[in-house]
């Protein structure tokens, strides 16, 4: 019960996370690896609001904002320095590694016994009683929702519209008279804003901060991007942001389940990231497949 | 009114593969006149397009719309007054979006992309009966992803986002080239519809030499970056596709094609 409980809730806190790595990577085809700098980044300035006894909720936009940031950096590089958009982002995550170091001042920051936007007042008024083991899942699933509405609504306005357009076909953009780079950068801070509101849901979830935790950020967004938009996308009826939820949920279900099976094998937990990718790799490889044969059916 | 002054253009300036396209080019195109631009290829037809356009830059010259000085505009901002329709039909729509929402950012051109709902029922009303005129059967096609659409389907639905809201000028740059011959009448003839409706001014650059003499009221024949051949009025009225046949065999046998 407390695994499936532990899936869904990081699989939920992944899932906006994981938004952010759907509208880069598939909306914007843009490879992001800025993602790996700003995850982490939200769990810091989260941490650091929390333990400062700031209210959890500004943690949520304080972090959104300086994820945007980050964005938009790495958006500035990529177009008005015109630095390929890979190494754009290996430059900001790289330089995040710092930032991130500088906001918390060290590798660790524990929030034991604070409050935070799981454990407070109002959630504990409200979930109380038997719904106490779930009061976190709860927040969680409120929070996620409530993003992934805002994210359909935004992207059926005319600005997202536009943001569509721009992976598409940029010539498009420019023949509207717009210029194609900044709707690029807005692509890009509302996706690190999104990551880093993921980032800080996490740490205060897992109630520690830790630079190393955006490590391999970028390999579950995907992972979950790809089994949302190509595995679940052909099976389902789901809207695409609600399967990219549901994906990240499959996806920490799996990596739950490869954890619990791997001491068959030998192999410790100290390999999570061996295994990680591996999955990933096999999630790819599955995606392709049923590429293939789409297109012999077709 | 559209204006080329002096305009100078290389390529690959300095090296040993430089190519002098454009020297003291100049062209003055009056509002609401459609020409047509034949030539035969590296003659500078789509270079001249670009130009206006500002997809590449010029080492000389100036180029003025209505008497202003463009010149230093990037390409997005002169977009706002020109609509242009690309040889690859793929160009002029975005293939993962719905029909209705290709028409809706179209729609909306110059009039900023704030946070208003794209999808509008009035609205859709409204495409679905343009679209009716293209008597092509996309006004029960909304719903369908532009990708989906055949080559002549998205060239004629490109055209006609490119000319929904007003515009100053109408590029045309070879866009029946890629259609086959019954598609490219069907698109050409609509061309001529909206060209006639919207009086808009127009560039069209063609590779059909009786496009280039059917359509239009000025003809424009382009060799190794000069005009070679200008004729307007009651002169292209004439002109029939022979005459214009033989001086292009003339500057092809030139140049050993």
């Amino acid at each position: 019960m407390t695994l499936i409980l532990s899936v869904l809730e990081q699989g939920f806190i992944y899932g906006v996370m994981a938004l952010g790595v759907y509208i880069t990577y598939k909306i914007l085809d843009f490879p992001d690896l800025t993602v790996d700098g700003s995850f982490p980044m939200g769990a810091a300035i989260g941490a650091v609001m929390i333990t400062n006894g700031i209210h959890p909720i500004l943690t949520l936009f304080a972090s959104f904002t300086a994820g945007a940031f980050a964005g938009i950096l790495t958006g500035i590089i990529h177009v008005k320095c015109k630095v390929r958009d890979l190494l754009s982002g290996i430059i900001m995550m790289t330089a995040l590694y710092t930032i991130n170091l500088r906001i918390t001042g060290k590798a660790n920051v524990p929030l034991y016994h604070k409050v935070t936007v799981f454990e407070n007042k109002v959630t504990e008024s409200f979930l109380g009683g038997v719904l106490t083991p779930v009061r976190t899942l709860l927040v969680i699933l409120v929070i996620t929702i409530g993003v992934k509405y805002l994210l359909d609504w935004y992207l059926s306005t005319h600005s997202g519209y536009l943001l569509r357009a721009v992976g598409d076909n940029d010539t498009f953009v420019t023949s509207m008279g717009v210029e194609k780079g900044r709707v690029k950068i807005i692509g890009l801070a509302i996706a690190n804003g999104l990551v880093a509101l993921g980032g800080c849901l996490f740490a205060q979830q897992q109630r520690f901060f830790d630079i190393s935790m955006g490590t391999g950020t970028v390999v579950i967004g995907l992972a979950s991007v790809i089994i949302g938009t190509s595995l679940l996308k052909k099976v389902t009826l789901l809207r695409i942001t609600t399967s990219v939820i549901v994906g990240s949920v499959f996806y920490k279900a799996c990596v739950a389940l490869a954890l619990r099976y791997m001491k068959v094998i030998h192999l410790q937990s100290k390999d999570l990231k061996l295994v990680t990718s591996v999955l990933f790799l096999v999630i790819l490889i599955a995606a392709q497949e049923r590429k293939k044969k789409v297109k012999i059916n077709a | 009114m559209l204006e080329l002054k002096h305009v100078t253009k290389h390529y690959n300036l300095g090296t040993v593969n430089e190519l002098c396209l454009f020297q003291d080019f100049n062209l003055v195109v009056p509002d609401r006149q459609f020409v047509s631009v034949v030539g035969s290829n590296g003659s500078g037809k789509t270079s001249m397009l670009n130009l206006i356009c500002g997809s590449i830059d010029m080492d000389q010259g100036q180029i003025l719309a209505n008497g202003m000085d463009i010149t230093g505009k990037k390409d997005f901002e002169r977009h706002q007054s020109i609509g242009r329709v690309y040889q690859d039909p793929a160009k002029g729509t975005c293939p993962s979006m719905t029909i209705l929402e290709n028409m809706s950012i179209a729609d909306h051109k110059g009039k900023g992309y704030g946070l208003g709902q794209g999808k509008n029922k009035g609205k859709a009303e409204e495409y679905r009966k343009m679209l009716r005129s293209l008597n092509l059967g996309l006004e029960d096609k909304l719903e369908v992803k532009a990708g989906a659409l055949s080559g002549g389907q998205r060239q004629a639905l490109a055209l006609l986002m490119a000319t929904m809201t007003p515009i100053e000028f109408l590029i045309l740059d070879e866009h029946t080239a890629a259609l086959d011959p019954k598609t490219a009448e069907l698109v050409m003839e609509l061309t001529g519809k909206i060209v006639r409706e919207k009086q808009v001014t127009t560039i069209m650059v063609t590779h059909n030499l009786r496009y280039a003499v059917e359509y239009g009221d000025r003809l424009l024949m382009m060799h190794q970056g000069s005009i070679v051949m200008d004729c307007a009025g009651e002169e292209k009225a004439k002109l029939k596709v022979e005459d214009i046949l033989q001086t292009f065999n003339e500057i092809s046998i030139e140049c050993g094609n």
